[in-house]
């Protein structure tokens, strides 16, 4: 069985997480206890129907305001799969957990309320979708029953919705019109819209296909972790990580960057014993031929397909702090395993996430903003563009005094 | 990109797989982080799981690190057997963070009803800032409870062990921000993305061994709040309560005056899986009398530093 991961995006109450719970519950995910639970808090609070968002609303805050402040992780399977699922909070002020759960999905259902169309916030998620390039998109058209399950309604902000993504970078986009209230269209096709004859969005989950999208070509291999047993182990010195992308074989020859030195993979090591093919994500354990010095941060690659080793970046940046990120400002960047400090360069655009238009050249770029950047880093990172590699193509960046996490970037083509 | 190669199936990776492979990542990398982590050990499944998945992380070296038990003094005696016996075949380090003796020293106070479970938290952040542990690994899954739903893998905590749900650091892709000032500290969860039944799948395909007390036995019990509660040295029945002997199990180690246990005839671990898959009722639900609380406890008792 393969594992789905997915993430919901939208505005503020287009009704994400009530999309969520009606998934789990009429798919028979939700435990009696649970349900209880939930079923105890609406009717306290007087609400009409039990409000399916409590079950991914979980903290006392999310309670009190009705809304989401943090991603809830829920797991739910069918025969066909195991999912994973992120669901985000639409409030532009809690955008940094929105990136937080789109980060790893496979797939993001970006919501929009049938009655009000494409707002802001639903573009600025739209953005940051593309932006990374999670590679399939269920856009929902939800609350189809406060507009009478209209035909019309659902073509206008299908079309509004193409004319804004033509200007993003969407592969694959399916639309689906539900209710999340109603449960029309969610686990089993609706009757109260014939005229749409897609698949329900469970029907949809459980069938894209999604092995095609890792990378098995470029051999990328970031050193995690040097293991070298003192007790009595002879010299075994091997190094430990998780294959990002390629397939990794004992005899292969390699380089380790950024020094350049050549050797071959002497064996691919596990607890369970020796491998005769390293792939992503599998985390193994590779011995080399030769004494290289090798340590964390460096990066096993093949000689004939090579990332970019360079101190200068050039990404596209989402920041997520309220103190704005400035030209000339210092940060800490980690980028796969290898941890530097970055210079930022020159800030060339903010995109304006409504228009989609460039700002040149602004100063600084504030929280929620999305621009493009350039940068110097103090040490050389091995870098592939993100588009190709979506690992060896991230970065993050960390304020030095807070620690705290401020910045997400993704690499362009250089 | 979207035809179905032999190539791409023939590098699929079942799901126990990935979350092997992802569990043994996050590992690696908090370790290769943080200067002082320590692994927390009860003997519950989870934690054994996740001391397993330290092994294969590390292997053939050693585990770099110890192992922490916060001793309720409210333990299955099988389950302190089973946790001496795993420490002395790895050969790792146990520390041992006894609430008991807090309790003596005045340091914390018994809770009216008898439950450690709250006093247990100001003992564990003691035990870690006497030893200068600067993270903790947990076997905390995201499937177990609400709040737990919303913890980052690397959760950060301040000076006091506290967890701020609303101001957590945003955590993207595999890129882990482990960075503190000294006082503060990480709770690591390798096992975020596990759910119970992945947790037994994988203790079944590795032939993982447990505590007995996981495994359906014949066992003296009683019934209190409508749940099975076996008879042991913390737990007796009231003068009014019934004996009798039911095959029974337990889903989870808690403290042992308050974890129950279910009807159960599955004795192995694949009988364990087939149970589990069927089961409708979560394993916090089943168990647990303390997280009947209220709504938020265990929100708020993670807010004041337990995992
Ligand atoms: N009539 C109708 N109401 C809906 C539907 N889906 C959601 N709602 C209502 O819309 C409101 C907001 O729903 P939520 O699920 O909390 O919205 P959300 O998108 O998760 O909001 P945030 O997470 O705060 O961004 C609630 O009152 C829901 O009951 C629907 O399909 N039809
Ligand atoms: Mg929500």
């Amino acid at each position: 069985m393969d594992i789905l991961r997915f993430a919901t995006a939208g505005s503020v109450d287009d009704g994400k997480s009530t999309l969520i719970g009606r998934l789990l519950f009429d798919s028979k995910s939700i435990f009696t206890d649970q349900l209880e639970a939930v079923e105890a808090t609406s009717a306290q609070r007087g609400d009409e129907y039990t409000d399916l968002a409590l079950l991914t609303d979980g903290l006392r805050a999310e309670r009190e305001q009705g809304i989401t402040i943090d991603v809830a992780y829920r797991y739910f399977s069918t025969p066909k799969r195991k999912f994973i699922i992120a669901d985000t909070p639409g409030h532009i002020q809690y955008t940094r957990n929105m990136v937080t759960g789109a980060s790893t999905a496979d797939l993001a259902i970006i919501l929009v309320d049938a009655r009000k169309g494409l707002q802001e916030q639903s573009r600025r998620h739209a953005t940051l979708v593309s932006l990374l390039r999670v590679p399939h998109i269920v856009l929902a058209i939800n609350k189809m029953d406060l507009v009478d399950w209209s035909e019309d309604v659902y073509r206008e902000i299908s079309e509004e919705f193409v004319d804004f993504a033509a200007r993003l970078e969407f592969t694959d986009v399916t639309t689906i019109p539900l209710s999340a209230l109603t449960g029309d269209n969610v686990v089993s096709r609706s009757a109260n819209m014939d005229w749409f004859e897609g698949p329900s969005l469970l029907h949809h989950l459980e069938n894209v296909y999604i092995a095609s999208d890792r990378n098995l070509v470029d051999v990328r291999f970031p050193v995690q972790y040097v293991i070298r047993p003192q007790n009595g182990q002879g010299d075994y010195r091997a190094f430990a990580g998780q294959v990002i992308s390629g397939v990794l074989r004992p005899g292969d020859d390699v380089i380790v960057l950024p020094s350049g030195l050549p050797s071959r993979v002497k064996a691919i090591d596990t607890a369970k014993g020796e491998l005769a093919e390293a792939f992503s994500p599998m985390s193994v354990t590779v011995r080399l031929e030769d004494e290289v010095d090798v340590s964390r941060g460096d990066m096993i690659v093949r000689p004939n397909n090579q990332p970019t080793v360079t101190q200068d970046l050039d990404a596209m940046i989402c920041w997520m702090d309220s103190e704005p990120m400035r030209v000339g400002a210092k940060y800490a960047i980690k980028h796969t395993t290898r941890s530097a400090r970055a210079l930022i360069k020159e800030i060339k655009y903010e995109l304006d996430v409504n228009t989609l238009h460039r700002h040149r050249s602004p100063s600084d770029l504030p929280l929620n903003a999305i621009g493009r950047v350039t940068l110097r880093t103090t040490q050389p990172l091995m870098v592939d563009p993100y588009q190709r590699n979506r690992q060896a193509g991230s970065f993050i960046l960390i304020d030095e005094a807070t620690n705290r996490t401020v910045g997400a970037g993704t690499i362009t083509e250089h | 990109m979207t035809t179905d190669t032999s190539e791409t199936r023939r590098y699929g990776l079942s799901q126990l797989d990935h979350l092997e492979a992802e569990a043994i990542y996050i590992i690696r990398e908090l370790v290769a982080e943080n200067e002082r982590p320590a692994l927390l050990f009860s003997g519950g499944k989870d934690s054994v799981v996740m001391l397993n998945l330290a092994v294969r992380a590390f292997a053939p070296g050693p585990i770099p690190f110890p192992v922490v038990h916060i001793d309720t003094g409210h333990n299955f005696d099988e389950v302190l057997a089973f946790r001496d016996r795993v420490v002395e075949q790895l050969g790792v380090r146990l520390i041992v963070g006894s609430v008991q003796e807090a309790i003596d020293e005045g340091f914390v106070r018994e809770e009216p009803n008898g439950s450690r479970n709250r006093i247990q938290t100001p003992v564990l952040i003691r035990t870690a800032e006497q030893h200068g542990l600067s993270a903790l690994f947990g076997g905390a899954r995201r499937d177990e409870e609400k709040a737990r739903a919303k913890e980052r893998v690397f959760s950060f905590r301040d000076d006091f062990g506290q967890w701020d749900p609303k101001n957590q650091r945003p955590e993207l892709w595999s890129l882990y921000n482990g960075r503190i000032h000294p006082g503060e500290s990480i709770r690591c969860f390798p096992l975020s993305n596990w759910t119970e039944l992945d947790i037994w799948q994988y203790i079944a395909r590795e032939d993982i061994e447990l505590p007995d007390i996981y495994y359906a036995r014949e066992r003296e019990v009683f019934l209190r709040d409508g749940m099975y509660f076996t008879i042991n040295q913390h737990c007796r029945p009231g003068d009014d309560d019934e004996v009798f002997v039911e095959s029974v199990r337990y889903r989870t180690v808690g403290d042992a005056t308050l974890t129950a246990a279910v009807p159960s005839t599955a004795t192995t671990p694949a009988e364990v899986v087939d149970e589990v898959a069927a089961t409708r009722i979560t394993e916090r639900g089943a168990t647990r009398g303390d997280d009947k609380v209220s709504e938020a406890a265990m929100e708020d008792r993670k807010k004041e530093g337990y995992f």
